[in-house]
């Protein structure tokens, strides 16, 4: 089995699940796990813990009645086989919904472990006095309060969740996200959060403590994965209120017969009428919930993403409109060279030759994408374009040229009125008004691309086209959203008309241009009052208004300390294209509990047709004309339903964990589809299972 | 089954959908409270109606007081109607000096006529004076119906507003029921029903001699205007004992058409209403669809086995193309009598032309089915709505998670406190059905009033409890219900199976109505296609009808498998 799933199809954002010490999912059958849950499976048959599982619970109770019967049976020396069987099949139904939970929780608690193993138990230096950084007393970490200031210095870890008020220093994070790069924090801004149990590489750090032990970060994150803390998302207890719902149907249908059979003089013996009842009841679903919800949430851990409530997951399916950051999910993080077009005079090689000398030692993104234009377009490589003793200028802020200056040439490139002013400064007499220069920055500007003055010496040479660059796959995943019905909105701070470009460009349905903060809360604010469920992720401080209003609010585990508490989930990879994955793992959660509920619920067709004729054949022979399946006996009947009724859990154990086939498609395709093979299939399937196991028991002689 | 058998089933059916739309969207704007064909006529009635009881139209009631001055209004009605029949003796227009009904008989029928459901445990002709005819029964067949439209109106606000506090106004709702809808109709149809040989007249009996010479005493009465409210109003109750199999009540094929018709185009034309009120006609066609299959497919199978006969009437020499026509009028036959079965148990309606304990078992099976899955086929006026709409907001839940978001139904998150009612709700017809069956079934009290051993004593057993907790009202025949027990207790079921389910039922309007209307998109669970209307129909199999199955093996299944061996009782 796949350790790793990709509900969102492609994946653009590149998660690191796989290399990530919090994804340690591995396949579910490792002997140990099952050793341990077979263990578990045994630990929760005590029936306190059992009744937050009505149906679970409820089939105990019979198979206890009928241990019960069993034993008076034992010792009045009756036949004991069949009730025997139908015994032990009652509590292996029992046994296979506790495995199944079991196991899953047995995943999460691996994961669990290995988070456990960074948690701090160190010394912390405590400062009396945040401003003096000499004076400070050794604690233990768990004896830090709210509010505590302590020094961290390179090589050591970071005692508790916090806040940066002092110094700058690269910190190692990878205990929590798996990434083993390390990142700068520093005090003031949005990287000024800590998290308990990274270590400090370089440099110092002061820290005010907000988090108490045993409410860190990295507490909440083993409670989570550990399923501690796991409540009953609200659609699993509207669920498990349907199941109680049907149980008592099902009851009452049972429990009538007592009387509707004596009248018939059908009196029914009581192992096979609580045969009759687990078969009906939905111990399919029943048994598999709680395994169906935890492996959801783990799929979630193993993208790197924490969900801070069940809650969270949910909503994330039922999401409609999708706020995305341009930078870095939709376009690259950096602007880049498309074209570069000379003024009439120059030859466009030239040009690209000189644009690529001004560039030689120019180390940012920028940079380079002109490099690697001139590359591809014009097969100039860098060797091509050296120059013997250049002296290079660096970019500045003053002058906002960088540019390389070799035996009387000045190359500059840079804003377009700032290589004006360069040309000006030059040579006073030289024309800057050339009109096919201006008419290309018109037109990148208007295209929402930035240009770039080229210029040597006196003279202006050419633009050069950078341009934001829309990731390659981002159109067709936008379109796949929209076939779920799901908007995309792109936030950016460019200007409206630059925006709109890259929305026309990118696919996305609306953007909000120029955003503040207040906008995204406001966009918010409406998408809501028409009734849709917006997404949206976020890292600074200012994003916690429209993080915590968001239905599904992903923050940025780089971000600030007030995002991440605002949010409702965390990307350990603060990587905002995740949301997109976090979508789909939301509905492919859903989508299973929804299988599997009509599945179970449509089995039980089948299943009346195996044990209603079983039940009255010996007062009214003339009912075998329903015994369809044509089953060998009522014993072999009754038996091969409760058999299959309890494989059916073990065999669809992997499906609850690994979740159903998501596909983004509209709900209608899904449904037909889910429908076909889980609605139909689900009355299907069981007439052939019961079949199959009637005569393989018949073989047995087992009945 | 014959040709013209199903032309005569089409045209009916046809008839109804063609009314059912204009009647439709003219309610639609009735409780929309915007001016109609009617309104100039009727508005100062209603105006007037409103200043007498001291009701402000424009008050909106949360679904908490709509409910209550719902339970407030049908416990004075059944008060009411208890205290005519006790004292129906004392009380004018009682020509045949009937004395007051007995105690369990009176609450019985109290019961039964505030209900909606019009279960008979006497015979109208022998047992009630005009009176009670007219001012007690008639009069509680027209507010049972408009309390269920009421009720059914307040459901459908709840789905089609957004935030909102209210409901609807109780009395508002019912006076609209009554005045613009129910009165309309019945009027019109009841001196249609006169023209076709209905007796409308204050004489009790008409003395008439017979070939013979003898003196025969034929009953008579205020016939034509309780018959049309009792189809309008999906009541059932009959003028007489055997219902509309009398020729008084039914004296046509043609008016037998007629009362089919007249019992479907209420509860119909309210679906189409739902339609309009919510704003999107294609939910509606999709309820309607999924009705249409489960109604057509209960006449089909009673059709057929009617048609079929029994294999020892055929042993005797009867001739096959006969079918079945023990407990049917030769006026009617096999067709209009099976029809007539599967429409008015499908509906809750309960007027019977033919004696359902007399079909097949199979044929006597349908019927029972029918009433089972919930009276929800289009079902009675109000009820059989709002029961479909609990029932599709189970489908949705159930299957609605498989289009990966949590289920929403006409743009309403489904959520705990709805799922939790909705099943409140369908715990009441097996609770009360299975529950009082078994327990009668063992019991010698209530065995002493089945007319057959065997399966179809069991089935007498199973059909009087559905078709009270269902408030059908029809009867299987056979069964001498008319005893303490049988009297009181389907008395409770009867109560069960309207109020119970109705308290629920108007929780999950109250909390419906308060949340957010969710707008559509392509990722939204679609609620109008073919692929709902197949689950719906699964749901209301499997959830609604599964359960039965055992109980309905022991009755009728076995019985018709035994006749099939040549076993008799």
């Amino acid at each position: 089995m796949s350790t790793k799933s990709h509900p969102g199809g492609s994946s653009a954002g590149g998660s690191s699940a796989g290399s990530s010490t919090a994804g340690t999912g591995s396949a579910f059958a490792s002997p140990e796990l099952i050793g341990r849950a077979v263990r578990d499976a045994f630990v929760k048959l005590n029936p306190v813990a059992l009744m937050r599982n009505p149906v679970i619970f409820v089939t105990e109770v019979v198979a206890a009645l009928v241990t019960v019967l069993f034993a008076r049976d034992l010792l009045a020396g009756n036949p004991l086989a069949f009730t025997g069987q139908i015994m032990a099949w009652l509590w292996f139904t029992v046994l296979f919904a506790n495995f199944a939970e079991a196991i899953a929780e047995g995943r999460g608690r691996a994961q669990a472990d290995s988070l456990r193993k960074a948690r701090t138990d160190t010394v912390a230096k405590r400062l009396r006095d945040p401003a003096a950084r000499g004076i400070h007393e050794r604690v233990s970490a768990l004896d830090l309060k709210l509010g505590d200031h302590v020094l961290v210095e390179a090589g050591d870890l970071i005692p508790g969740d916090g806040e940066i008020i002092l110094g700058i220093a690269s910190v190692n994070e990878a205990a929590i996200t798996g990434e083993s790069a390390p990142v700068i924090r520093e005090s003031g801004g949005d990287r000024s959060a800590v998290t308990g149990g990274t270590t400090v590489i370089s440099d110092w750090l002061v820290v005010r403590i907000t988090a108490a032990p045993g409410s860190s970060f990295l507490d909440r994150m083993i409670a989570l994965v550990e399923g501690a803390e796991r409540q009953k998302t609200p659609n699993e207890m509207a669920l498990s209120v349907l199941l109680v719902g049907m149980t008592l149907i099902f009851l009452i249908a049972v429990v009538s017969l007592a009387g509707l059979g004596r009248y018939s003089a059908a009196d029914v013996p009581v192992p096979i009428l609580v045969a009759l009842l687990v078969t009906l009841i939905p111990t399919t679903i029943g048994g598999l919930l709680s395994a169906i919800g935890i492996a959801g949430m783990d799929r979630l851990i193993r993208h790197n993403v924490l969900a801070m409530s069940g809650r969270a997951v949910e909503a994330a399916g039922d999401v409609d409109t999708l706020l995305l950051d341009k930078t870095g999910t939709i376009t690259f993080g950096n602007r880049m060279a498309s074209e570069i077009i000379a003024v009439p005079g120059i030859n466009e090689h030239e040009a690209a030759l000189i644009a690529v000398q001004a560039s030689l030692a120019d180390e940012t993104a920028e940079g380079r994408s002109i490099l690697a234009l001139a590359r591809e377009k014009y097969g100039i490589t860098p060797e091509m374009a050296a120059l013997e003793g250049a002296s290079f200028v660096a970019f500045s802020a003053a002058t906002r040229l960088s540019g390389v200056d070799v035996t009387g040439r000045r190359i500059r490139k840079g804003a377009v009125d700032a290589v004006k002013r360069f040309v000006h400064s030059v040579d006073p007499r030289a024309s800057t008004g050339i009109a096919a220069f201006d008419a290309a920055v018109e037109r990148i500007a208007r295209s929402g691309g930035t240009p770039l003055g080229l210029a040597e010496n006196g003279r202006l040479l050419g633009v050069i086209h950078l341009k934001d660059v829309v990731k390659p796959d981002i159109k067709e995943r936008f379109a796949e959203l929209r076939r779920m019905g799901i908007r995309t909105v792109m936030v950016t701070g460019d200007n409206p008309i630059t925006a709109a470009a890259i929305a026309s460009e990118a696919g996305v349905d609306d953007f909000i241009a120029e955003a503040t903060p207040q906008d995204k809360l406001a966009y918010i604010r409406t998408e809501q009052r028409r009734g849709r469920l917006v997404a949206m992720c976020g890292d600074g401080t200012n994003d916690a208004p429209a993080l915590a209003q968001a239905d599904v609010g992903v923050a940025m585990q780089s971000g600030t300390q007030a995002a991440r508490e605002a949010g409702n989930m965390v990307d350990l990879d603060s990587d905002p294209t995740k949301l997109i994955e976090i979508v789909g793992i939301g509905k492919q959660l859903l989508m299973t509990r929804g299988a599997l509920t009509t599945f179970s619920i449509a089995n039980d067709v089948a299943k009346y047709f195996a044990i209603i004729p079983a039940l009255f054949i010996a007062a009214i022979p003339e009912l075998g004309l329903l015994n369809v399946m044509g089953l060998h006996s009522p014993q072999s009947a009754i038996l091969s339903a409760v058999i299959f009724n309890a494989l059916i859990i073990i065999a669809l154990i992997p499906l609850a964990l690994r979740g159903v086939t998501y596909r983004a498609q509209e709900a209608g395709a899904v449904l037909a589809r889910n429908l076909a093979i889980y609605g139909l299939g689900g009355i299907l399937l069981p007439f052939a299972g019961i079949k199959l196991i009637d005569i393989a028991i018949t073989a047995m002689g087992l009945a | 089954m014959t040709v013209l058998g199903w032309l005569q089933i089409a045209i009916v059916l046809a008839l109804v959908v063609a009314a059912a739309v204009p009647l439709g969207a003219y309610m639609a704007r009735v409780y929309a409270g915007e001016p109609t064909l009617l309104s100039s006529l009727l508005g100062p009635v209603e105006r007037g109606l409103y200043r007498l009881a001291g009701v402000d139209p424009s008050r909106e009631q949360g679904a908490l007081a709509y409910t209550l001055g719902m339970l407030a209004f049908n416990a004075a009605g059944v008060v009411l109607l208890y205290a005519i029949l006790r004292l129906q003796g004392l009380l004018p227009y009682n020509p045949l000096g009937f004395a007051g009904v007995s105690p369990d008989l009176a609450f019985n029928t109290a019961v039964s006529f505030v209900s909606n459901t019009n279960w008979q445990a006497y015979g109208g002709e022998t047992t009630m004076s005009l009176f009670s005819q007219m001012a007690g029964l008639t009069v509680q067949n027209f507010l049972s119906a408009a309390t269920g439209i009421a009720l059914a109106v307040a459901l459908v606000r709840a789905f089609a507003r957004s935030n909102a506090a209210g409901v609807g106004n109780f009395f508002v709702d019912m006076t609209r029921s009554v005045l613009y809808v129910l009165l309309p109709l019945a009027i019109v149809t009841a001196l249609i029903q006169v023209g076709m040989g209905v007796p409308q007249t204050l004489t009790p009996t008409v003395t008439a001699a017979t070939l013979e010479g003898a003196q025969q005493t034929i009953a008579m009465g205020p016939v034509a205007t309780q018959m049309a409210i009792k189809q309008i109003g999906t009541n059932g109750g009959g003028f007489f004992n055997v219902n509309a199999a009398h020729p008084f009540e039914n004296p046509t094929a043609l008016s037998n058409a007629l009362e089919i018709w007249q019992m479907l185009v209420v509860s119909t034309a309210l679906v189409f209403a739902f339609g309009r009120l919510i704003g999107d006609r294609r939910q509606a066609r999709a309820l309607l669809a999924a009705i249409a299959v489960i109604l057509i497919a209960g006449i089909a199978v009673t059709y057929w086995a009617e048609s079929a006969g029994t294999p020892s009437l055929l042993a005797a020499g009867l001739d096959p193309a006969g079918g079945n026509m023990e407990g049917k009028e030769v006026r009617f036959g096999v067709a209009a009598s099976s029809f007539f079965a599967a429409v008015t148990t499908g509906l809750s309606d309960g007027a019977v032309n033919s004696m359902h304990g007399s079909f097949t078992p199979i044929g006597g099976l349908m019927p029972m089915f029918l009433i089972q899955l919930g009276e929800i086929l289009p079902g009675g006026n109000g009820s059989g709505l709002y029961g479909l709409l609990v029932m599709a907001i189970i489908a949705v839940f159930v299957a609605g998670l498989m289009v990966g978001r949590t289920p929403e139904y006409l743009g309403k998150k489904i959520e705990v406190t709805e799922v939790k009612m909705a099943i409140l709700a369908v715990l009441i017809l097996p609770a009360a059905i299975l529950g009082f069956s078994a327990i009668a079934a063992v019991l010698p009290d209530a065995l002493a009033g089945l007319g057959n051993a065997g399966p179809h004593g069991l089935s007498e057993i199973l059909y009087a409890y559905s078709s009270a907790a269902g408030n059908n009202g029809s009867a299987f025949g056979g069964l001498s219900a008319n005893s303490p027990w049988w009297n009181t207790t389907l008395g409770i079921a009867m109560l069960l199976g309207r109020f119970a389910y109705i308290v629920p039922m108007m929780a999950i309007a109250g909390s419906l109505a308060a949340k957010t209307r969710l707008s559509a998109s392509s990722g939204t669970f679609p609620t109008h296609g073919l692929l709902f209307v197949g689950l719906l129909v699964g749901v209301i199999l499997i959830l609604g009808g599964l359960q039965f199955f055992p109980a309905l093996a022991l009755g009728p299944i076995a019985e018709q498998v035994q006749m099939l061996a040549g076993k008799t009782f």
